[in-house]
């Protein structure tokens, strides 16, 4: 099977984020980049699928030049190539045209399966991986906690609000993994070094041939709004903590 | 000219799911501001019947697609039939709401339409004629401003959030043709598996009591269950729990699990690491027991009782119990 799995360079969830002064973006400074957490469950189910029906796997990134880092961890946990999509019109894109760009590298590979992280933890935005799957033309699955290749098709199951889903899909689709979906691999020290010599190609938009074409864009960045300052409810008995508790819950809050 | 404020309405079962009272309400508050009219758009199986409810929060019109190809949802079915509705009438503004099937429809929507979407935003307002959406970004730990250039303007709004505001309207229906047929769609749903706990999803949990590490132990979370039966509330999870294997994963509240936003969130035993915050700062009111008073989870707990969560919630169990 000819297989591509998406990831995404992102900060590491400790990260401490700071607005810029201006607003129009995150200070990188002193970050820690990691690939994006629900991208390891992609490439994780991207190499069971490969050891157990044969073929390949290409890691798929746009990015940044430090995004190769999380190209090479994932050949590392046994992806075969990788494909870096590295240009600075693309550096702060919008999901649609980010999704264009892995469209366009990706339809070169022309693979029967796409892994996807169900959103990526920076801008939380869940948008990417369904829209390659409009731009290619192709079903998409979103959040699968269980994926199960059948004869020309797959099987997964998809959590609801308050049910699971079980849903067959045509291929070529694209899968977007949740937590849950598997336990991602470690990159071994002989996978690391093989990693190293894996092939990369690196693409700018010029070579895929797209333009980008601004839809959305982050009219402003800023902190988080501030919380009114709580109580700390004061008094050593328990009992009488909580009652007071219930009290402003009932009277103040009217909650309950 | 794009014109029009529209909504996906969201039903499950025969009945409107509540977050489609939220979206028309916010819908309709942008369409008062820009003097335009609300118009929603309902797919499904044996509908129809359904567009008073609609009417009642302030729509003005209700594009029906009903047919059994819709019975169930499909990402493929959906998208095609919302994409084609909107796009013959040239909508300017399409909200979803950001529940599981919100946040997939309004994707492909994206895709489809080739238009921007704002996901899982807390505000929306009109400024200089244009959407304004504002939506945590980083798992909270900052606030992105978007405004979509294209149109129709999307975004997608977080459940619980938003309030109903009823104000009866119109809700004429339009039925259209989808031009979806069976033979079209390549995703099917061969099984849904419904929880049988009677459990409240805790996306849609009104009062939430949660559990972390200060739980000690899957038998601690017998002392929240109790509280949360009295309160009619449910019960989650920090990512801590999750991981030493006492609660389950669709327990979990936080950047990893569930993003909540319930009208009382207890916290006992959580420490407030900002993944978990990620999770549960849209909740109105934020209650935190726990015996460590330099916690974070203080700093944005509306009421804490610093104390030992084992004496402390089985008291305000008791106390509910006497008021409730």
């Amino acid at each position: 099977m000819n297989i591509v799995a998406c990831v995404k360079q992102v900060p590491d969830t400790e990260a401490l984020i700071k607005v810029k002064p201006d607003g129009t973006g995150i200070d990188e400074g002193g970050i820690k980049w990691v690939m994006n957490p629900y991208d390891e469950f992609g490439v994780e189910e991207a190499l069971k699928l490969k050891e157990a029906q044969g073929g390949e796997v290409t890691v798929v990134s746009a990015g940044p030049a430090r995004a190769m880092e999380s190209i090479r961890t994932a050949l590392a946990m046994g992806a075969e190539k990788g494909v870096h999509i590295c240009d600075a019109a693309l550096d702060n894109a919008d999901e649609y045209n980010t999704a264009a760009a892995l469209a366009a590298a990706i339809k070169e590979i022309n693979p029967d399966i796409i892994f996807c992280g169900q959103r990526a933890i920076d801008d939380d935005s869940a948008q990417v991986g369904s829209i390659l799957a409009e731009l290619l033309g192709i079903p998409v699955v979103t959040i699968v906690t269980k994926f199960d290749p059948e004869d020309g098709k797959i099987k997964v199951i998809k959590p609801i609000e308050g049910a699971q889903l079980v849903i067959e899909s045509t291929l070529p689709c694209v899968v977007t993994a949740q937590k849950g979906l598997n336990e991602p691999r470690y990159a071994s020290l002989p996978g690391i070094m093989k990693a190293k010599k894996k092939p990369v190609d690196v693409k700018d938009a010029a070579a895929l041939g797209i333009s980008i074409e601004p839809k959305a864009r982050l009219a402003k960045m800023t902190p988080p709004p501030e919380r009114a300052p709580g109580k700390i409810i004061a008094g050593d008995d328990p009992a009488a903590k909580a009652a007071e508790l219930v009290k402003l819950l009932r009277e103040e809050a009217k909650v309950i | 000219m794009a014109k029009g404020v529209w909504i996906v309405a969201e039903q499950r079962d025969g009945a409107l799911r509540k977050v489609s009272f939220e979206i028309a309400s916010a819908a309709r508050k942008l369409a008062d501001d820009l003097g335009d009219e609300v118009c929603a758009v309902l797919v499904g199986s044996g509908v129809e019947g359904l567009a008073p409810e609609l009417a009642k929060y302030g729509v003005d019109k209700v594009y029906v697609a009903d047919d059994a190809v819709f019975a169930d949802y499909t990402t493929d079915g959906y998208s095609a039939a919302v994409a084609k509705v909107v796009k013959e009438n040239d909508a300017a503004i399409l909200l979803l709401g950001s529940s599981v099937q919100g946040k997939d429809l309004s994707a492909s929507l994206a895709g489809k339409l080739a238009t921007g979407l704002a996901s899982d935003c807390v505000e929306v307002s009109i400024a200089d004629g244009k959407l304004l959406a504002l939506r945590p970004m980083y798992a909270g730990k900052c606030f992105g401003e978007i405004v979509i250039d294209t149109t129709p303007q999307m975004a997608a709004l977080r459940p619980n959030v938003f309030a109903m505001v009823e104000n009866a309207k119109a809700g004429e229906v339009v039925k259209f043709d989808a031009g979806v047929a069976a033979g079209d769609l390549k995703t099917t749903v061969v099984e849904t598996q419904k929880d049988t706990s009677g459990k409240v999803d805790l996306t849609e949990a009104n009062a939430i009591v949660s559990g972390g590490r200060g739980m000690k132990g899957p038998e601690g979370y017998a002392i929240l269950e109790e509280l949360a039966d009295v309160l009619g509330a449910a019960v989650g999870a920090s990512r801590a729990a999750v991981d030493a294997g006492w609660r389950p994963q669709s327990d979990q509240v936080g950047q990893t699990g569930k993003v909540v936003s319930p009208n009382l969130y207890i916290a006992c035993g959580i420490s407030g690491a900002i993944q978990h915050l990620a999770g549960m700062s849209s909740s109105k009111y934020i209650v935190a027991v726990n015996k460590d008073e330099e916690a974070p989870i203080f700093a944005k707990a509306d009421y804490g009782i610093v104390d030992d969560l084992f004496k402390v919630v089985p008291e305000i169990t008791a106390e509910a119990k006497k008021i409730l």
